[in-house]
């Protein structure tokens, strides 16, 4: 049976209505706020420490993003543990909190579908998470200029699009997570809990975790134990588990497109090869498209996380 | 292709929502079963029945807010399965506990209803600004909603229909919850919106109300209608007749006299000097006149007014399972 009409009618109200409520929410400054300090702690770090050693390096900008000093992790690291929070932030209760109003019923007595309403409201989460992105890039951009004193190159500013792009869709896939749990759980409470144990799980636990199935999966051979080396199966089996969880996914992806000397990907094979790929810097185009499983994967996880809510909503009761 | 005219659809009192053979399944319970009937334009018909009864999922199978099982229900001539926006354009609707945006004031939330309507900005502001004039929330149109009242809401319920100029407004429960001022208020604004020609269906579970506005009712029972019609007509068919006169009088042979008075169907002695009469109409000036002419002393003479409470009563009482869902097998 074809329904009649555009799902899209409503869609720009909507996303309008949400975009504000979004950015004047009390939530969101705080995570802002969050990120905001770490990052700027995370920067000093990388700006003290490059300003020490003052070696030529033609990637002085996409340093600030990579370099980590201890304590503090980098930039970007920093950014793969805090995405995650702010999306699940602004997605846990978006659609049971509209059902615990009781505006659920009425909006949807409007002439729109629930495409327009879903939709709106993740395309307006989207995109206060885009703009708080596109924020912290300036201000990595800006420190760059006022504390390195060097202009940033074409290629560096490039590189760093393609990190804002990717950095988008790894919230992205958070967003849809947190969406899809907050149609799943009539309470935001337990929506909220359930992602961020899923966050914390696949951020925490996972990387820990991830080696230890692989090594039952694959046991090691004594063979290689012998030479202290990592057996390659197990090896491998540890990469593609560690690749379920899409901070892996973005962490990797961000080591090709902000490291220009990144010929592979994977924790075995960057070992094996570190020290004979440095100094030869690919062309961005070769970084991205040694990046870009890792990109699809991301974009992947968005839209299926996204789909699976739409169903699930769109047979979902209205009534509270 | 989706506006076809219908001409049953627009013409004063022609039928703008029909229902046939509705049904609506959960898993194996009917909250619904194979109901149908018609509402006429410009009337005011009520859905009424004990919770439970399937009165909102009624409701949400005519906006198309929950799927039909099986039969189908036309809403000015649209199918609401397959034509939801055209329907929903056209129908108001005033959820059960209606909820609104705490934060944002009643103009802001009726803003975005309005604009999810389409009407340009000028449109809204205009129409905005009548609605809640009508419904009386003009002093509080900047106020943020979170410190309405029950009865405020509701109201501000009433004004989205307003604003959208609704021709069907489906009200569900809507004084339910309300105190009795609040309740007098808001049936007025119903009748309000009646004189102006929109079509009223609502529900409800408070049947005294129900009756004071409705032309006509539709009884619900376990996702049937047991009943259906003006609430005359369902006291004749139902109670036997349509009012009930007492009489206490003193005297002899008062009981034989009273039988003899055209319209009386039943004389009960219910006391050795009380009386009660079932008649189709209003008899109390025979019955006191019969009284006088057997020389006796007549002490007191009251008049039931056909009453929805007690059709409830007897419609309800008949099946001691009734007010739950009928479970097939
Ligand atoms: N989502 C649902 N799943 C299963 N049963 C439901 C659901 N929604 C309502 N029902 C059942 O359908 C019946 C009719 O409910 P409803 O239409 O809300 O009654 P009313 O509005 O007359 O109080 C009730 O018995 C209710 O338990
Ligand atoms: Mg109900």
């Amino acid at each position: 049976m074809r329904r009649e009409g555009s799902p899209f009618q409503g869609l720009g109200t909507v996303f309008v209505k949400e975009l504000s409520d979004n950015i004047s929410s009390v939530r969101m400054l705080v995570l802002e706020l969050l990120i905001l300090l770490t990052a700027l702690a995370a920067l000093y770090g990388a700006i003290d420490s490059l300003r020490q050693n003052t070696a030529e390096d033609p990637f002085l900008l996409l340093r600030l993003f990579t370099l980590a000093r201890d304590p503090l992790p980098s930039f970007v690291a920093i950014l793969g543990f805090l995405i995650p929070l702010m999306a699940i932030g602004l997605g846990f209760d978006a659609v049971n909190s509209e059902h615990n109003r009781r505006t659920l019923s009425r909006i949807l007595a409007q002439p729109i579908y629930r495409d327009a309403l879903l939709m709106g409201k993740f395309l307006a989460a989207l995109a206060t998470l885009a703009v708080n992105l596109a924020a912290l890039w300036l201000m990595v951009i800006g420190l760059g200029l006022i504390f390195l004193g060097v202009p940033p190159g074409t290629e560096e500013i490039a590189r760093s699009l393609v990190f804002l792009v990717v950095a988008i869709f790894y919230a992205g896939v958070w967003l849809a997570l947190a969406m899809l749990l907050s149609i799943v759980f009539r309470s935001p409470a337990t929506a909220a809990l359930v992602a961020l144990g899923v966050w914390l799980f696949l951020t925490v636990l996972w990387p820990m975790l991830a080696p230890a199935f692989a090594q039952v999966i694959a046991p090691p051979d004594p063979r290689y134990t012998a030479l202290g080396l990592d057996t390659p199966d197990t090896g491998l089996w540890s990469l593609f588990l560690m690749r379920v969880s899409p901070n892996e996914l973005f962490i990797e992806a961000m080591q090709a497109v902000l490291s220009p000397t990144t010929r592979t990907l994977g924790a075995v094979f960057l070992e094996q090869l570190r020290g004979a790929v440095m100094g030869a810097p690919l062309p961005l185009a070769e970084s991205v498209m040694i990046a870009w499983p890792q990109m699809v994967g991301l974009i992947a996880g968005t839209i299926v996380l996204f789909v699976a809510g739409y169903v699930l909503f769109q047979r979902q009761e209205v009534r509270a | 292709m989706s506006e076809q005219p219908n001409e049953g659809a627009t013409a004063p009192g022609g039928v703008v929502i029909a229902a046939d053979g509705l049904t609506k399944r959960y898993g194996k319970a009917y909250a619904v079963d194979n109901i149908s009937f018609g509402i006429r334009r410009g009337e005011v018909f009520g859905l009424l029945g004990p919770n439970g009864a399937g009165k909102t999922t009624t409701i949400l199978m005519m906006l198309g807010l929950t799927e039909i099982s099986s039969g189908k229900v036309s809403v000015l001539g649209h199918d609401p399965a397959r034509q939801p926006l055209a329907v929903k354009a056209r129908v108001g609707y005033l959820p059960d506990s209606v909820g609104f945006y705490d934060q944002m004031t009643a103009v802001e939330n009726l803003a975005y209803t309005a604009k999810l309507m389409g009407l340009d900005l000028a449109e809204r502001t205009r129409r905005i600004a009548d609605a809640l004039l009508r419904v009386r929330l003009d002093d509080v149109a900047h106020k943020r909603v979170a410190t309405f009242s029950r009865g405020m809401r509701q109201r501000l319920g009433l004004a989205e229909i307003i604003v959208k100029k609704a021709e069907i407004a489906i009200l569900d429960e809507p004084t339910s919850g309300l105190d009795p001022q609040a309740t007098l208020e808001f049936l007025d604004l119903i009748r309000e919106l009646k004189a102006e020609g929109t079509t009223v269906l609502l529900s409800s579970h408070l049947l005294d109300q129900v009756q004071r506005i409705c032309d006509r009712v539709a009884l619900f029972k376990a996702g049937h209608i047991a009943m259906m019609g003006t609430v005359a007509e369902l006291s004749v068919g139902v109670l036997g007749a349509g009012f009930v006169v007492e009489v206490e009088a003193q005297g002899t042979g008062i009981a034989r006299r009273l039988a003899t008075i055209p319209g009386v169907t039943k004389v009960e002695t219910v006391a050795p000097e009380r009386f009660r009469m079932t008649a189709e109409r209003d008899v109390r000036p025979d019955a006191a006149s019969a009284v006088v002419a057997v020389n006796g002393a007549l002490l007191k003479l009251s008049v039931h007014e056909p009453s929805l409470e007690a059709i409830y009563a007897r419609t309800f009482q008949t099946d001691p399972a009734g007010g739950g869902v009928r479970h097939a097998a």
